[in-house]
């Protein structure tokens, strides 16, 4: 075939319809591709994610039970109801302590371990394989695993008992069971960060770490001189990814404590869950999770600032 | 420095390295502990009888299989892997297909609107899905989509992050090469097909798991939409059928069945170990 839109100056030729495509020159075609391979996911992103997003909104502010017909506006009111409602207050400052004990934990258990397999040859692959797996099973098993290893009777009170510990409650303890729940989440995660963290570390430069040395720079030194700052960018992105996934604290929750003991641990998906779909109470659901979207929202705006700023400065 | 000098201070440094690499090895072997021994004493508790689960041996006395053909014959569970079988196959191809044009759109041409539709695509990843969720549930069961395979499927069909993970790899095939087949007169579509495609095909083989295995692994959203017992998926059967068990008699059982929902997914990542990895590498540095 000679029409390809190299050659400008083509005779135009009079289309119409059967005569079709086959007519068409090259940049009509390639317009038309790109049009027509756009189409199915441009609709689907328009109807499955961005209405719904438009129309949450729009439930938050009506009283919208599921039965009654009619779903009167009424401005914030959900709003106002919710933040006078001790539980989902409650809710928030669990989710508060999920993320700033989660986030952190998770990151540095994920950079000791990223740290620990470039420091061996041998094995690295096993060692990379054994910390990934959790990451990649079921969220649902896992938490079921961890009620049974935690139980009354279970190993680890076993444990605990022959290390002079005293036998715990764990997931029945008010004070405790949270940050069993936030360990579990950690535990399954580590794997994930790891590998982050080990791709961040291969992009360092050998060089920086040979010039430091020659300097006279110890481990420490080229460790936070060096290794961290480096890093940042990954950092950055680890930061941004776990807060949102702490903040969404969910399966493990529910799987594990239902919120209990004493809603000592419901977050706030969870109470977002209970109002749509114990409750029924759609308006007061979707004004949780308009608020859920805020929060995350400004996080996000504030460590990719506050973060993003520091690494540009180093 | 003299030549005794380096070779002493060589020396030293190989044996810092070679101490400090052996407290890595021991810290490395713990970690490894701790993060297999809940499955191991998952799979041992699926192996014991019941007068044994409270025995705080890994190895039971007695290994029995009655677990497993109780799961099988007594609980719906082999329906919940079909049903989870199903939807994450039809969910993968369609993720596959349609993320890998649009990647390859995005990332190929320049055309009016593409930065509009990149942000517009990647800033529904920041929306938390519970926005979603609510929507979707309201729209559902006035569209009789409740408890179908369909309403299970609908929000899982075309991922933005693949689209983002296609589109970074489809930016490295040099334009030289679609162009050269252009000019020997290849329709765009079989440029796509037999020129793209093939050269992306680590791509599609990260996307391919990475969808698989979240849309088994997913949970709120089957959670909401399936109502019968026939037409759960296997995390929501799970959680069902331990919440249901909640005596201690039915630990064994609880244990068995997070085996069967464990297992295939530990196999299937043994097997694509390399994509996987490589996968997230790729989109964690980006």
């Amino acid at each position: 075939m000679r029409s390809t839109g190299v050659i400008p100056s083509r005779p135009k030729r009079r289309l119409w319809f059967g005569s079709g495509i086959g007519r068409l020159n090259y940049r009509h075609k390639q317009r038309l591709f790109i049009y027509g391979g756009l189409l199915i996911p441009l609709i689907y992103f328009v109807v499955i994610r961005i209405l719904p997003i438009l129309y949450s909104f729009n439930v938050s502010f009506r009283e919208w039970g599921m039965l009654s017909p009619d779903k009167p506006f009424v401005g914030f009111d959900n709003y106002a109801t919710l933040l006078s409602d001790p539980l989902f207050l409650k809710s928030l400052v669990n989710t508060g302590i999920y993320v700033v004990v989660g986030v952190p934990a998770q990151l540095i258990a994920g950079l000791i371990v990223a740290l620990l397999l470039q420091q061996v040859v041998k094995l690295r692959g096993l060692f990379r394989t054994a910390y990934f797996i959790p990451y990649v099973t079921s969220v649902v098993a896992v938490s079921w695993i961890f009620r049974w290893l935690l139980m009354k009777n279970g190993i680890v009170n076993a444990l605990f008992i022959e290390l002079g510990l005293g036998p715990q409650s764990f997931l029945y303890s008010p004070s405790q069971a949270i940050f069993w729940i936030i360990a579990v989440m950690v535990w399954q995660n580590i794997g994930f960060q790891m590998l982050i963290f080990l791709a961040g570390l291969q992009n360092i430069p050998k060089l920086y770490y040979e010039a430091a040395a020659i300097d006279g720079a110890t481990g420490w030194q080229r460790f936070v001189h060096i290794t961290i700052p480096l890093l940042n960018p990954v950092m950055l992105l680890s930061v941004v990814m776990a807060s949102i996934g702490f903040l969404q604290s969910f399966t493990q929750v529910l799987n594990m404590t239902g919120g209990g003991p004493l809603d000592s641990t419901i977050s706030v998906v969870l109470h977002i869950y209970n109002l749509a779909f114990k409750s029924f109470d759609m308006g007061l659901a979707s004004a949780a999770t308009v608020i859920l979207f805020v929060i995350i929202l400004m996080l996000t705006l504030v460590q990719l600032k506050v973060l993003g700023s520091r690494f540009q400065q180093e | 420095m003299s030549r005794t000098a380096a070779w002493a201070d060589t020396r030293t440094t190989l044996r810092w390295k070679r101490s400090g690499s052996l407290i890595s090895y021991g810290l490395l072997t713990l970690g490894l502990g701790l993060m297999v021994f809940p499955f191991l004493w998952m799979i041992s508790t699926s192996f014991k009888t019941l007068d044994e689960i409270y025995s705080l041996s890994l190895i039971p006395s007695r290994v029995t299989w009655d677990n497993y053909a109780a799961i099988f014959q007594g609980t719906p569970f082999p329906r919940w892997m079909l049903n989870s079988l199903y939807v994450a196959v039809i969910a993968t191809v369609s993720v596959c297909v349609f993320d890998s044009i649009t990647g390859y759109i995005l990332a190929k041409f320049t055309f009016w609107g593409k930065q509009v539709i990149f942000v517009l695509i990647l800033s529904t990843l920041m929306v938390p899905t519970e926005m979603l969720i609510i929507p979707w549930y309201l729209v559902s069961s006035s569209f009789n989509g409740m408890d179908t395979y369909w309403g299970i499927l609908f929000p899982g069909l075309i991922s933005g992050f693949g689209i983002f993970l296609m589109k970074q790899f489809m930016e490295s095939l040099p334009l030289e090469l679609l162009d050269a087949a252009r000019m020997d007169g290849m329709g765009e579509w079989g440029i796509f097909l037999r020129i793209a495609v093939p050269l992306v095909r680590p791509a599609f083989a990260t996307l391919c798991i990475l969808t698989f295995l979240g849309s088994w692994n997913s949970f709120i959203w089957p959670l909401i939409i399936t109502q019968s017992e026939e037409m759960f998926t296997i995390p929501v059967g799970m959680a069902f059928f331990s919440s249901e068990a909640k005596d201690s008699s039915n630990w064994v059982q609880i244990m068995t069945g997070a085996t069967l929902s464990v297992l295939p997914l530990i196999v299937l990542f043994l097997c694509f170990q390399k994509q996987i990895i490589r996968g997230i590498a790729t989109t964690g540095l980006k």
